[in-house]
């Protein structure tokens, strides 16, 4: 037990902090105009991969990029689906989950390596030298969009729309809003940011892909949003706590004393996630029409 | 639709009527299937397959002949029991997609038979029990939550899969394992397997028990009082309370007995699947049966007999699927399903999928309006 090994455990946490809180913001402003998006785990597994493949392709930004893309292109799939033609949200996320897995292992197979894919080494997002070791520039990133996603929500005209199409999408109409048109833009925007996440995690973090890559983080992402009560900055902080869980468990079996098995070790992020969720619900209020697909009387 | 008919013969022609008014969710099944295929070979296309010759071959892996039918219901036996989980907590109101998880520890379950002896019959029925009593404590983690601190069943039940998957991890490495062979658990003893129903396949009995239980939930959900109570706590809970429905009940009912369904997949794919009849390390014969089965459970219209249609189309297309991964010079790898599988649900998400495509919309109405004469409508 000494300090370098706490320093790294802080370190790692950080790491793991960035998909979580990217997702969770995303998924922040999407909700917050009432659309609920549980196909985040299949946006984040998807934009891994095909970030993989931009990586390879043009170096890390072009990944991160790539994965971007893929973000937004899946969060405007499942956005079209659920205004314009009014779907179900839950059924159209499950159907973005089982594709995402799907689309995931056959490309695995499609590259010729079974359930995982490396990316070499002068691909991956280079890190930066700190006094606390080598870090991802994207913390930083994590670090910053919530902040500007507070003040887009809290602050800005359109950030009130927004509010207005999630809390009462017919007042907003009647006051001359696109009700459908901004719900889009918020997920797609939602998207996008979940895919950064995704790319993050195989170009920046891990340097591979493998069909377990997002391991519940975009469910774990949607607990931090019920954990931040819709508040990007919450959103934050579930972010670290989240993280930190999740380093905890990988520390914990680097330690050189066998405790329990690692099985149950790998448990815990599962276990915190559903005691934080727990604890907080029945506090946090949700937007009115969240969930609801807006019709037009 | 129709008004006030009062022609000769308008009772006849309003029950035709009424009858295709009622294929048209089954036509919209189809159309979601036809659409998923579709995506699949644009995909296939892309990536440098031949769409039409693997589709091909698994059309013939899959209803080829006898063997090839008996595979494809052997396949769609746990999709059968892991889409009832979805579809009993979609009426009463739950999205529950922790079927996974709840296989996984049944499944385990189901293995524990072989450390006791009994005669065969039995021995098997104590496996199918203690398989669905496994399931359902699994799926009370999450209905508890929900109960008591109001946690969204979508993120507990996901939870619960991965804790549920590391466990069985454990239970198949440290504690079940079968000490000849590290890589599996023990076997399942011959006198509590499902016999094999035909010959040379991986049909067995088990066939029977999926669709007892789909039978079973359908005249619970349809015919007693508690299924009407489900069924109406899911359409409007505040209406289902106000009449002096307890919504806790409901849900608590439908978690469990969802959760019995899902631990009898597991007891299914361990205990009437050959040849090992035992948990492989790594899950590889019940990953993702739990999430399959959501896609039976929607194109099935969570309804157990659709459900019993729809398993046998996905369980075509596993078994299908198996054969084209070998078929040809540049043969399509199994995954590929699974991505049709997610378009056919993102298609199914989307209601009056038919309203999208005008055309077949009118052809659907006219087809409708022909037999009844009724006014049309101007949509």
């Amino acid at each position: 037990m000494n300090w370098a090994s706490i320093l790294d455990l802080l370190r790692i946490s950080l790491h793991a902090m960035v998909p979580i809180t990217l997702t969770a913001v995303g998924e922040i402003i999407g909700e917050t105009a009432g659309l609920f998006n549980i196909g985040l785990e299949g946006i984040l597994l998807t934009s891994a991969f095909v970030g993989v493949l931009g990586a390879k392709a043009g170096g890390a930004i072009v990944g991160l990029l790539a994965g971007v893309a893929v973000g937004l292109a899946l969060g405007l799939v499942f956005s079209v689906i659920c205004t314009y033609w009014k779907g179900t949200q839950m059924i159209a996320g499950i159907g973005i989950n089982l594709f995402a897995l799907g689309f995931v292992a056959f490309g695995l197979i499609k590259l010729g390596a079974p359930g995982f894919h490396a990316v070499p080494p002068e691909a991956q997002l280079l890190k930066l030298r700190t006094p606390m070791g080598a870090l991802s520039p994207l913390i930083f990133v994590a670090l910053v969009v919530p902040f500007l996603a507070h003040l887009f929500l809290n602050r800005t005209r359109a950030g009130l729309i927004l509010k207005a199409a999630g809390e009462n999408p017919e007042a907003a109409d009647v006051a001359g809003i696109n009700v459908n048109l901004i719900r889009l833009l918020a997920t797609t925007v939602g998207g996008a940011l979940a895919g950064l996440a995704g790319a993050y995690m195989s170009v920046a973090w891990f340097g591979s892909v493998t069909k377990e890559l997002s391991a519940g983080r975009g469910f774990i992402a949607l607990a931090t949003v019920v954990f931040s009560g819709l508040n990007p900055l919450l959103g934050l902080v579930g972010g670290f706590i989240f993280g930190f869980f999740q380093s905890l468990a990988t520390w914990i079996k680097t330690l050189p004393t066998k405790t329990i098995p690692w099985q149950f070790v790998d448990m815990l992020p599962y276990i915190v996630t559903l005691l934080v969720v727990s604890g907080v619900v029945g506090r946090v209020r949700f937007p009115k029409a969240l969930g609801v697909p807006y019709k037009r009387e | 639709m129709t008004g006030a008919d009062v022609r000769p013969g308008g009772r006849l022609l309003r029950g035709a009527h009424r009858t295709l008014s009622g294929l048209h969710p089954a036509l919209e099944s189809v159309l979601a299937a036809v659409l998923g295929l579709l995506v699949g070979a644009v995909l296939m296309y892309i990536w440098g397959y031949e769409p039409w010759h693997a589709y091909w071959a698994l059309l013939k892996g899959a209803f080829g002949g006898s063997y090839e039918i008996a595979s494809s219901i052997a396949r769609g036996v746990p999709l059968i029991l892991t889409a009832l989980t979805f579809s009993i907590c979609v009426r009463a109101g739950m999205f529950n997609i922790g079927a996974e998880g709840q296989m996984y520890v049944g499944a385990a379950a189901a293995v524990t038979v072989a450390y006791f002896k009994l005669p065969a019959g039995l021995h098997l029925l104590v496996g199918i029990a203690l398989a669905g009593i496994a399931g359902a404590l699994w799926s009370l983690g999450p209905a508890l939550l929900k109960l008591t601190r109001g946690v969204s069943e979508v993120i507990s039940t996901i939870m619960f899969n991965w804790m549920s998957r590391f466990l069985v991890f454990y239970l198949v490495a440290q504690v079940l394992v079968d000490p000849r062979r590290a890589e599996k658990t023990v076997s399942v003893p011959r006198t509590a397997r499902f016999p094999i129903l035909v010959a040379g396949t991986d049909l067995s009995y088990s066939v029977f028990l999926a669709v007892a239980f789909a039978l079973l939930v359908y005249f619970l959900l349809w015919h007693t009082a508690t299924g009407y109570e489900m069924r109406a706590a899911g359409l409007n809970p505040t209406a289902a309370r106000y009449g002096g429905i307890s919504i806790k009940r409901t849900i608590l009912l439908s978690f469990v007995l969802g959760g019995i369904g899902a631990g009898l997949a597991g007891a299914a794919t361990t205990m009437g699947l050959p040849p090992t009849y035992a948990i492989i390390s790594g899950l590889p014969e019940l990953m993702n049966l739990g999430f399959d089965g959501m896609a039976v459970a929607m194109v099935g219209r969570n309804h157990p007999i659709g459900i019993l249609v729809a398993a046998l189309f996905f369980g075509g297309l596993n078994a299908g699927g198996r054969v084209m991964q070998f078929y040809g010079a540049n043969p399509v790898p199994l995954e590929m399903i699974r991505v049709v599988m997610g378009a056919i649900v993102l298609a199914m998400a989307i209601p009056e999928l038919i309203r999208i495509f005008p055309a077949l919309a009118a052809a659907g109405r006219g087809l409708v309006g022909s037999f009844t004469r009724a006014k049309k409508e101007t949509a």
